[in-house]
């Protein structure tokens, strides 16, 4: 049987989680180490963190912050959010993390990829592609937390961070997140099926067999999440940390898979 | 003491984190002294094999590496590139291993168009050999977080201590006599992994 990764976003504001809706109106939820806790009784699959103040607003990385989750973390863990030198990759890697995600600093170093991969290997080296159409419906790639729009195609950055040495790539859909609107299968199929490496895809997800449709029919090898492992029923109004079973998981998507 | 072997490689926060919450107590070293001094060994890792190669090289710990386990028959745990270096010889890189199991490291050549190239996350693995007090207390079902290009073909199967599929069945867990070796990893795998672990501190 095939297990594919199902994987909760964590976004955090400082020390705060938080849950956006398209990248903004941050909703405060609690405390991203007691998340950590649940997700272990959880067994989750990985974990995904992305501070999504630090490359705004030029803040630093809250490594404190990053190593207490770390440390509490029984699966591996990937961050993001204010990585811009080879510096602050090298701590985060001492502090426990698994992944580290590029975004923002790609705009103008691209070449930091290579870095990353060659020295940690490139399953530790990922790219969030952060995705939003601009006004004629023409996906675009995003950076600084979408805050910065480029004329930058998906396709062609994916395989361009793909041939820089990315291990993975994060698809954030921009326009999806927090809406509970359902994964976006054709933006993701058209990165997955013009990559070699694993796409995660993330932005929408409101069900499990959602999820599922974003590996059979979107292509992904991963799906991530943040609203839909965080709120009951998708009800923004009803925080709570929630994560499919093994039996769920087993039912709904690993059965029916090739 | 247990200690992980510093070569300059890996993720060794949370290997150590997670011997510690099993109860056993663990150090990073790149010592040769600390490591001559140690009653077990994890040699984690993550990376390319040539480049673990190369730092265990220049950093002069091969040579007591192999006192320690080959002459002192002390316990050693390679995780993940780790357990790739145990073999004789890798295609990353072209190169020679520590050559202590008789195995060699190939890259995953699939035919598949879904299945991905590395081999990124949780796999069931199959054991092969049960009686090993490395899996006292598992369930029939065990899962395993795996983050891997390259996996382990040993010569022999009395090598092989349990395989997982990628396509083709590899093994996912290699022994001899004081060696083990797992593929996976077993800090990043919840309840399955801190079960080896405190097995690897309390029976191996």
């Amino acid at each position: 049987m095939r297990r594919v990764r199902i994987i909760p976003v964590l976004t955090v504001d400082g020390s705060k989680l938080v849950k956006t809706v398209k990248f903004k109106k941050p909703n405060y939820l609690g405390d991203p180490i007691n998340a950590i806790k649940i997700f272990n009784d959880k067994e989750v699959d990985e974990v995904v963190v992305l501070d999504i103040t630090a490359s705004k607003n030029n803040k630093d990385i809250n490594f404190q912050l990053v190593e207490e989750m770390a440390g509490e973390c029984f699966m591996p863990l990937a961050y993001g959010g204010g990585v811009k030198t080879f510096d602050h990759i090298q701590k985060l890697f001492s502090i426990g993390v698994e992944k580290v995600i590029l975004n923002s600093v790609l705009e103008t170093n691209i070449d930091l990829i290579t870095k990353v991969a060659n020295h940690y290997g490139a399953q530790s080296t990922v790219v969030a592609l952060d995705i939003k159409k601009n006004i004629w419906g023409t996906p675009k790639v995003h950076f600084r937390s979408g805050k910065k729009s480029s004329n930058i195609k998906p396709i062609d950055f994916a395989q361009k961070v793909e041939s820089a040495g990315a291990g993975e790539i994060l698809i954030n859909n921009i326009d999806r997140d927090g809406t509970f609107k359902g994964l976006d299968m054709e933006l993701i199929n058209s990165i997955a099926t013009s990559v070699n490496i694993p796409v995660i895809a993330c932005g929408g997800a409101h069900s499990i067999e959602n999820i599922k449709d974003g590996i059979v029919c979107g292509g992904a090898s991963a799906v991530a999440a943040g609203s839909l492992f965080a709120y009951k029923a998708n009800n923004t109004a009803s925080i709570l940390i929630n994560y499919p079973s093994q039996e769920e998981l087993h039912k709904e998507v690993f059965k029916h898979l090739s | 003491m247990i200690t992980i072997v510093d070569y300059g490689l890996g993720n060794l926060a949370s290997i150590k984190n997670m011997i510690k919450k099993v109860g056993g107590e663990a150090t990073i070293s790149s010592n040769l002294e600390e490591i001559g001094n140690a009653s077990k060994l994890i040699l984690p890792g993550v990376g390319a094999f040539n480049k673990g190669m190369e730092n265990i090289s220049n950093m002069g710990l091969q040579s007591i590496l192999n006192k320690k386990v080959l002459e002192d028959r002390v316990p050693i745990l390679g995780i993940c590139l780790g357990m790739q270096l145990l073999t004789n010889y890798s295609e990353e890189g072209d190169v020679k291993g520590l050559g202590w199991i008789d195995a060699k490291t190939a890259r995953f050549r699939l035919s598949s168009k879904i299945l991905k190239v590395p081999h990124m996350g949780w796999a069931d693995i199959s054991i092969n050999q049960k009686q090993h007090p490395i899996f006292s207390g598992l369930e029939d079902t065990i899962r395993y977080y795996f983050v891997h290009s390259y996996y382990v073909r040993c010569k022999s199967e009395k090598n092989v201590l349990c395989t997982a599929k990628h396509e083709i069945d590899f093994a996912c867990g290699i022994v001899k006599d004081n060696i083990i070796g797992f593929q996976f990893h077993p800090e990043k795998s919840h309840k399955f992994g801190m079960t080896l672990l405190k097995n690897y501190i309390d029976y191996c």
